[in-house]
């Protein structure tokens, strides 16, 4: 048996098309009509749940049986239902650490091709090719586990290459990377378009990267339909449309989002943690991610933490935030800080940690332990002794979780499962807080919010340090920066 | 500590060539061997084989009892149990009150002991010489097992790996949250038990989202082709030989010195 010659772009087609999860009551997507010319490059916005993502697995064909949900009105591939087109369409999604199938490069490629009984010989041809595409020079049996985040993406997108669709489709491909991958990916993307001419859909928060490669920007209504469609130059340019996709959380270019309050000044008050020639290690023996860190963090400032993905940006804070064993040289908390406990935060019991360094993890899912919003924010002050119901209601209606108290916080929205992992950490007031990549994947809205409380927290005397490769986000809060790289890390004071 | 289970160090310039399905074939000769019967002669045949045969594999035996020393010990605790325990015929060795050993009995404990290293070092060797990538497919090529199932259980191998990392990062989140290994004895249990739990959401989550990433390259459809082809070669044959020799060696040799209790008889 010999593939099929590729049949070129697709074109897609929708009439009344609507998707319902099994067990929820209201549509994902519906009332949606939409005719995309095969070739088209296509950029889909829409606010937090109006159904980007359910219409890019409803063209990749992943919503399948009826026992999944419930479809109503037609999406068509070339005419054919997306289930029955298999490997026409091609979904890169968003996290590149949840991709990675198979532990060799080349395997990882051939694995789609293998799955679509594409003859051996055409593979390998394929495999090659499609690393050529997304830039990838790398031998075949490099190890899958080896690569940066942005390699991974450009590692997803050539495993979907080697389908050969006429379909490609992007879930917010670049939102976890950092300024580097997110340019090596869409410059893969383009790349690749312009050899196949494949119809592409992707989705992103962040207008600006896409808005010159693509013909095309549809914005998806969160009640249902369309809310805009034309090319970026109309979408993007009139008025009305830019200040509904703005209030619908999408960056718009030439339009920051509106942030409260004022660049925070000056380099802070008193010490509250310092640390001397600190080394920093994800283990008690493990190789030294950084060492020789010597700095201050003061009452009322801001200290950002860039560099490479893997330059061990996250060890570093976890170890300043007295979760991780100094690897070499001494951090000690301040009196200001300690109080009765220690001055070495590693010794410190949880509970005395809870109320006196706040992290937050960069996947707040890791950090649940109850099951409703109100338990979550009881369950610090709980710890501490120190329950006090004012402040976590405070801390409730500041972050805008006040109507969701009785919902589980597994079953929010990334926008809100982020709010609550930082409003829990609020609530037992600590003096220094620490945030590792706050702004991931968020989109406008929650990023001007959570900026604005952080520019508050500064002004009342809390440290904020923040892992970050978001430009706007350090210009925002203002402060020290620390950029780690090569084992090293450098301060540079605004 | 790597978490890596589907790159793992590889040892063993010979076996790394053989097919995985012919390292397996020998590995299951000799293990049927061993559990046919329980005797002190065709434990120790087998356990010299596989110790002679270590040099040739590439294995040192250093690195290789670095590894496995908890079986080592294991080995010896099971022996010394049965050695005690076992039925007291032949001539009294040793008979310190409780403590009393016949000819018998440790002859019973030192079968004991051999058989558990002779039944898991073929195993081992398989572990420290295969590449999960190569052993699943042979296992879909040549033994035709069904490919969903070879290739669901090589991405879950991958996730096990995951898991280590995951149990680190989900203790120092909830240290974080104020709740650690501090406190009473209760209080850790609960503690254990809370990011026990935690960790098998997250394996879900995770598990679901690599099912998803795969169903879009189009798996689990009906057909399905190998980019990599498992192949036999003569070495195959030489590993599968090897393995049948020594099964039979093990089984001649207790058959002559008197010692072979055959188990289903």
């Amino acid at each position: 048996m010999t593939a099929a010659p590729s049949p070129g772009p697709v074109h897609v087609r929708a009439r009344g098309w609507g998707w319902r999860h099994a067990g929820r009551r209201a549509f994902a997507a519906r009332h949606l009509d939409l005719d995309l010319r095969p070739g088209e490059r296509v950029l889909l916005l829409g606010a937090s749940g109006a159904g980007k993502s359910t219409v890019l697995h409803g063209l990749a064909g992943l919503l399948g049986s009826h026992d999944e949900g419930e479809q109503e009105g037609a999406l068509l591939l070339d005419g054919a239902p997306p289930a029955a087109a298999r490997g026409r369409a091609g979904l890169v999604l968003q996290d590149p650490e949840t991709q990675v199938v198979l532990a060799r490069v080349g395997d990882e490629v051939a694995f789609a091709a293998e799955n679509l009984a594409v003859p051996r010989e055409e593979i390998w041809r394929r495999v090659g090719r499609a690393l050529d595409d997304v830039g990838l020079d790398l031998p075949l049996d490099h190890p899958t586990t080896a690569l940066s985040g942005g390699q991974k993406q450009r590692l997803a997108l050539a495993s979907v290459l080697a389908m050969e669709p006429g379909l490609l489709l992007l879930d917010e491909p670049t939102a976890n990377l950092d300024p580097e991958g997110v340019l090596e990916v869409r410059d893969a993307v383009v790349r690749v378009l312009d050899r196949t001419g494949a119809t592409l859909v992707v989705v992103e928060h962040r207008v600006a990267v896409w808005a010159d490669v693509v013909d095309r920007v549809i914005v998806l209504d969160a009640a249902g339909g369309i809310l805009a469609d034309g090319t970026p130059g109309t979408v993007l340019g009139q008025e009305d449309t830019r200040a509904r996709l703005a209030s619908a959380g999408v960056w718009v270019p030439g339009r920051p989002p509106a942030v409260g309050g004022t660049v925070p000044s000056g380099p802070g008050g008193g010490t509250l943690l310092s640390a001397e020639g600190l080394g920093v290690a994800r283990t008690r023996r493990g190789r030294v991610a950084v060492g020789d860190l010597d700095l201050q963090v003061r009452s009322g400032g801001a200290l950002s933490i860039t560099g490479p993905n893997g330059a061990g940006k996250s060890t570093a804070v976890l170890t300043l935030g007295g979760l991780l064993r100094p690897r070499a040289g001494r951090l000690s908390a301040a009196p200001a800080l300690a109080g009765t406990a220690g001055s070495d935060p590693f010794r410190w019991r949880s509970a005395q940690l809870v109320q006196r360094i706040g992290t937050v993890f960069q996947e707040p899912e890791h950090q649940f332990l109850t099951a409703s919003v109100e338990d979550e924010l009881a369950f610090g002050p709980r710890q501490a002794g120190a329950v006090d119901p004012a402040r976590s209601g405070a801390v409730a209606e500041r972050l805008r979780l006040t109507h969701l108290l009785k919902a589980n916080p597994f079953t929010l929205s990334g926008g809100e499962k982020r709010r609550l992992s930082v409003a829990t950490m609020l609530a037992t007031a600590p003096r220094v807080l620490i945030l590792d990549e706050p702004t991931f994947g968020q989109d406008a809205l929650t990023w001007a919010e959570l900026v604005t409380l952080l520019r508050e927290l500064v002004d009342d005397g809390v440290a904020v340090l923040s892992v970050t490769h978001d430009a706007e986000f350090i210009a925002a809060l203002g402060g020290a920066t620390l950029h780690i790289s090569g084992g090293a890390g450098r301060l540079v004071a605004r | 500590m790597s978490g890596d289970y589907l790159t793992p160090v590889l040892t063993g310039r010979t076996l790394l060539r053989a097919n995985p399905v012919s390292k397996l074939f020998a590995a299951v000769a000799i293990t049927l061997a061993l559990l046919a019967s329980i005797d002190w002669v065709s434990a120790a045949v087998v356990l010299a084989c596989e110790l002679a045969l270590m040099p040739l594999l590439g294995i040192s035996i250093g690195g290789l009892a670095r590894r496995i020393w908890p079986l080592l010990v294991a080995a010896v605790v099971g022996a010394y149990g049965t050695a005690l325990l076992a039925e007291k015929t032949g001539a009294v060795l040793l008979d310190a009150g409780p403590f009393l050993f016949t000819e018998g009995s440790v002859a019973a404990g030192v079968a004991v002991g051999l058989r558990g290293l002779g039944l898991a070092l073929p195993g081992i060797f398989i572990l420290l010489t295969t590449d999960p990538t190569d052993l699943a497919d042979a296992l879909a090529q040549k033994l035709h097992l069904p490919h969903r199932f070879v290739l669901g259980g090589l991405a879950a191998l991958r996730l096990v790996g995951l898991l280590v990392e995951q149990w680190e990062t989900l203790g120092l989140a909830r240290h974080a949250r104020g709740i650690g290994s501090d406190g009473s004895v209760l209080a850790r249990a609960r503690n254990l038990l809370g990011q026990s739990f935690g960790l098998i959401v997250q394996a879900i989550r995770r598990a679901t989202r690599l099912a998803t990433a795969m169903e879009a390259r189009g798996f689990g459809g009906a057909s399905r082709t190998w980019a990599r082809t498992s192949t036999f070669s003569g070495l195959d044959a030489v590993v599968a030989g090897v393995g049948l020799l020594i099964a039979a060696g093990a089984v001649t040799a207790a058959r002559l010195a008197g010692t072979w209790n055959f188990l289903l008889s």
